[in-house]
């Protein structure tokens, strides 16, 4: 029965976007911290996204996240001397997170998020509807 | 006489299954909205439906069987593989993905009222087959 393999297939991509969500909650949170005394500060990072493989291929396929890759670009740094953790400069280094654009990213998270779910209710309500065929 | 009285809902049944599929067709669009790289998939349900249908009268591209030891080959185009088709994108995106959220939400919504559709006139015909048979 082919409506039976669409809730693993949203719930796969519901399961992806929640890790998104996830990701995106821990770069804003981050968003301020400052380095340590090691100089490493927090680096944002972004989920990977690939469509799963089905197990017979009629080309339908679920999302999987590969992997949690952290942003290279350079460490935002703030002038301020008072602040403990400033170096000889007076500069503190902090995360490299773009407020901007996690904000973006939580947005289009939540509506793929809610478009997946969408789709589980109506294939539930389908499927009822299947289970009661003929009486 | 009561294949004649079946045959419409064996027709019906074959439509149902074809919808089923693509309901998962498309929601496996929907699933990757945002996965760079995957193209949309979908087929043509009319095509589908004709060699579904027409498949188990003549066999159509399956094996014929001459001996009892023959395993039984599948034609192509069955009911549960049809032959899947990739959507021209309208507004492709830098990342090479090609679904298009409102056109897949509205052929999951089409989609979703013509399964519901298939299912009243196979309701239907259980009630005029039991009404004949029970010839009241």
């Amino acid at each position: 029965m082919a409506l039976n393999r669409i809730f693993d297939i949203s719930a796969s991509a519901i399961s992806a976007q929640s890790q998104r969500l996830n990701v995106v909650a821990s770069n804003l949170a981050n968003a301020e911290s400052v380095a340590g005394p090691d100089g490493q500060s927090y680096k944002s990072r972004q989920v990977v996204f690939s469509a799963r493989q089905p197990d017979r291929a009629d080309g339908t396929a679920g999302v999987r996240v590969t992997g949690i890759v952290e942003d290279n670009a350079p460490a935002k740094r703030v002038y301020d001397p008072k602040h403990p953790l400033a170096d000889n400069e007076g500069f503190v280094t902090q995360s490299n997170v773009n407020v901007v654009e996690e904000m973006v990213n939580m947005i289009s998270a939540s509506r793929s998020y809610q478009n997946n779910i969408e789709v589980m209710n109506t294939t539930q309500q389908l499927l009822a509807k299947t289970l009661q065929l003929g009486q | 006489m009561l294949d004649r009285l079946t045959g419409n809902l064996q027709f019906q049944g074959q439509a149902l299954l074809l919808r089923a599929e693509r309901q998962k067709v498309l929601s496996g669009n929907i699933a990757n909205a945002d996965t760079p790289g995957f193209q949309a998939r979908d087929f043509d349900f009319a095509k589908a439906l004709q060699a579904a249908t027409t498949q188990g009268a003549g066999a159509a591209g399956g094996g014929a069987i001459t001996d009892p030891r023959h395993i039984p080959v599948r034609g192509a185009g069955g009911a549960n593989d049809p032959n899947l088709l990739y959507r021209l994108p309208e507004q492709p995106s830098i990342d090479g993905n090609t679904v298009d959220m409102d056109r897949e939400r509205a052929n999951f919504a089409d989609n979703t009222v013509r399964y519901e559709a298939t299912l009243r006139f196979i309701n239907g015909d259980v009630r005029n087959l039991l009404s004949a048979i029970r010839g009241d």
